[in-house]
């Protein structure tokens, strides 16, 4: 990376620098852990990254994280389960709390993991490059360690909850699952009060592991997220993530993953409801780095008010990952003429016997179909929210799981009361 | 019911005029047809009684039940109970076709000041209807006309049009597109709605749908005007000598 000489940092870079001199010394973990934080801030120190780095064009990071609030938050108030039935894991305020107690599932708290000298390969950033994973390294102060054993069926969905009261929390979340096992997780994401938040989680599925990842961002619409999520897939193993974003002022969720295993497979269904001055940014890197691998992501977006959406998805094909089937779609509607999209899908292919494809597409509500609803008597307003949800509708009934289907379908639904 | 006087009508885009002087009056309990060769403007009339955009009225005016409706959008026409029977229903993806069918139905209840139905009523309603329509419940719970056949296409327009009981019913060629099995099963349903309080109008371009719905008035429409009306006998006249007589004869 480039040192810049002389560099005038911004006031939000001034503050997160102070933040991590006042927290440095009470963060978890020992000597070896402290360095890692140290090299993951130098990205601060180093100026965050504008336009000009390529995989930031659109999410110009310097300039758009105007403020950070320096103190610790407090007062955070715990969701209700997404599924009823539920394992809840809770990180409040940056500290994990409750009960860790679940059948065929070990956890830990990261925070003991870490002042035990332990848990130090959970600490890390991707690459020199992966500017959340060095910010959240620095700053993380808990999260949990999750191991799901070989083999086990889980009965009820493990939800791990990230919530705050404001102010500035940094989360982790290490999942392995043994081989042979069904999972399904839920990240939740929000707080009630204006926050800077980071979170990362990583996740390895075992062979023949089929697991099923939803992430439901709601942070508050003057807050700052920005997460990762990492995983790798083992040989014949399934992963379907789901990705809603239904908050935030400054979003940025970068999913990172390796079909790593042959046979693998990953599945991303996303859903961006983006309103207000909303600035979301999705950035997906996936590598097909074993033969006879299948991927297929959908995005759909709703963009209205002044708010502006990123979609960024790259697939590398490696060269032995032949008979690699991938296909990404990024579909956007534009409710308002202020509203705007950007989206880049890339593919890199090495291998030669491969089936890629990728769309993108930009629309306003279908006219003809407007037309055909309110020719039925339902009002204008009525008839465009019906066909904005049935847009986002299609990809949660790609989930074919009724209890997730009807839970996001309430989601879609809350934010269309508070922005429709 | 319906009076239309003098109707000009074009394509609000490139303004090519469509209807060009139209008048027609239908009555109470009346079930007229408008027949016409291709292109005659049949299609766009019933658009243009539903309230799309895409035509703009540039004279006359359309009364339903003596009041102007130019001025008043799809869903306050539909309301205020004109149904149009889409020749070629629009396929939507993502809205199941029950959820429609409740949303609809309660939107016009709610128009009229009425109480939404509850889910029990609301089956027991939509379960009747589709029995006598040959519609599999199963149907029901796809997508809107997503997959449907064109016959099953036209049996949900029929469906939608006796569960909201309109005054005014507009059939655009309805008949295209179905076998005769199906033809008997459409015709039964909108014979089914023939009452002295509600009028339909049935727009084909064919005579064989009018062997099952009994037409009390048929209307020849030509170049945006009609151009002659009579009673059943008309239709059977044109099945029988094509419209280059009637053709003729008004030129």
């Amino acid at each position: 990376m480039n040192m810049h000489v002389n560099l005038q940092h911004t006031p939000a870079e001034r503050a997160l620098l102070e933040a991590f001199d006042a927290r440095i010394g009470n963060l978890p973990g020992d000597g070896l852990i402290a360095a890692k934080r140290r090299e993951g801030i130098e990205v601060v120190k180093a100026g965050l990254p504008t336009r000009h780095v390529e995989a930031w064009h659109y999410t110009d990071l310097r300039r758009l994280l105007s403020a950070v609030p320096a103190e610790h938050g407090s007062g955070a108030q715990p969701l209700a389960p997404l599924l009823s039935g539920s394992n809840v894991l809770t990180v409040e305020n940056g500290e994990a709390a409750g009960s860790t107690d679940i059948p065929h599932v070990a956890v830990s708290r990261l925070s003991a993991k870490l002042d035990e000298g332990q848990g130090y390969e959970q600490i890390t950033q991707a690459d020199a490059a992966d500017v959340i994973g060095a910010l959240n390294t620095a700053f993380a102060s808990d999260g949990f360690v999750i191991a799901v054993a070989d083999g086990a069926q889980l009965a009820a969905p493990v939800e791990l909850q990230n919530i705050h009261g404001g102010g500035q929390v940094h989360a982790r979340f290490a999942v392995s699952v043994g081989a042979g096992s069904r999972a399904q997780f839920i990240e939740r994401q929000a707080g009630n009060s204006k926050a800077l938040s980071s979170s990362l989680s990583t996740l390895h599925v075992g062979d023949d592991s089929e697991v099923m990842w939803l992430i439901v961002q709601e942070q508050t619409a003057d807050s700052t997220h920005l997460a990762q999520f990492r995983a790798k897939l083992g040989r014949n193993a399934k992963l379907t993530l789901f990705v809603m974003n239904a908050g935030g002022k400054l979003v940025r969720q970068e999913v990172r993953v390796d079909a790593a295993g042959s046979g693998s497979d990953f599945q991303l269904r996303g859903v961006n409801l983006l309103a207000g001055d909303n600035h979301t940014d999705v950035t997906m890197v996936l590598d097909h780095s074993a033969p006879n691998t299948g991927s297929r992501e959908v995005i759909r977006n709703v963009v209205t008010d002044r708010a502006h959406g990123v979609f960024q998805g790259r697939i590398n094909v490696h060269q032995i990952a032949q008979k690699t089937d991938a296909k990404m779609a990024c579909n956007t509607l534009l409710l308002s003429d202020d509203a705007d999209f950007s989206a880049k899908p890339e593919l890199e292919i090495f291998a030669d016997d491969v089936a890629c494809g990728h769309g993108a597409t930009v629309t306003d509500i279908n006219q003809q179909h407007l037309f055909y609803l309110m020719a039925r008597g339902i009002d204008e307003k009525t008839a465009r929210g019906l066909l904005v949800k049935a847009f986002l509708a299609e990809v949660i009934e790609e989930l074919e799981d009724e209890a997730v289907i009807e839970a996001l379908e309430a989601k879609l639904d809350a934010w269309f009361v508070q922005h429709g | 019911m319906l009076e239309i006087r003098n109707l000009h009508a074009r394509i609000a885009d490139e303004g090519t005029e469509i209807i060009r002087g139209l008048n027609l009056t239908v009555k109470a309990g009346e079930v007229a047809a408008i027949m016409g060769p291709n292109g005659s403007g049949k299609s766009t009339l019933s658009y243009i009684l539903a309230g799309r955009e895409d035509y703009e009225v540039t004279e006359g005016d359309i009364l339903f039940n003596g009041e102007s409706i130019l001025e008043m959008d799809p869903a306050e026409r539909a309301a205020s109970g004109i149904f149009l029977a889409f020749q070629y229903p629009m396929e939507i993806p993502g809205v199941a076709t029950m959820e429609f069918l409740k949303v609809a139905m309660n939107a016009q209840r709610k128009a009229r000041g009425e109480e939404p139905l509850k889910i029990p009523d609301l089956l027991k309603r939509v379960k009747e209807a589709s029995g006598k329509l040959n519609i599999d419940m199963a149907m029901l719970k796809r997508p809107l006309n997503v997959g449907f056949s064109g016959g099953e296409k036209k049996r949900a327009e029929i469906l939608q049009m006796q569960l909201l009981e309109p005054k005014l019913c507009v059939l655009d060629e309805t008949d295209s597109g179905l076998d005769i099995d199906a033809l008997k099963i459409v015709s039964d349903g909108v014979n089914a709605l023939r009452s002295p309080d509600r009028a339909v109008v049935v727009i084909t371009h064919y005579q064989r749908l009018l062997e099952h719905i009994v037409p009390d008035s048929v209307h020849v429409l030509y170049k945006g005007r009609i151009i002659k009306s009579g009673d059943k006998s008309l239709a059977m006249n044109l099945e029988e000598n094509g419209y280059a007589g009637v053709i003729g004869e008004a030129a």
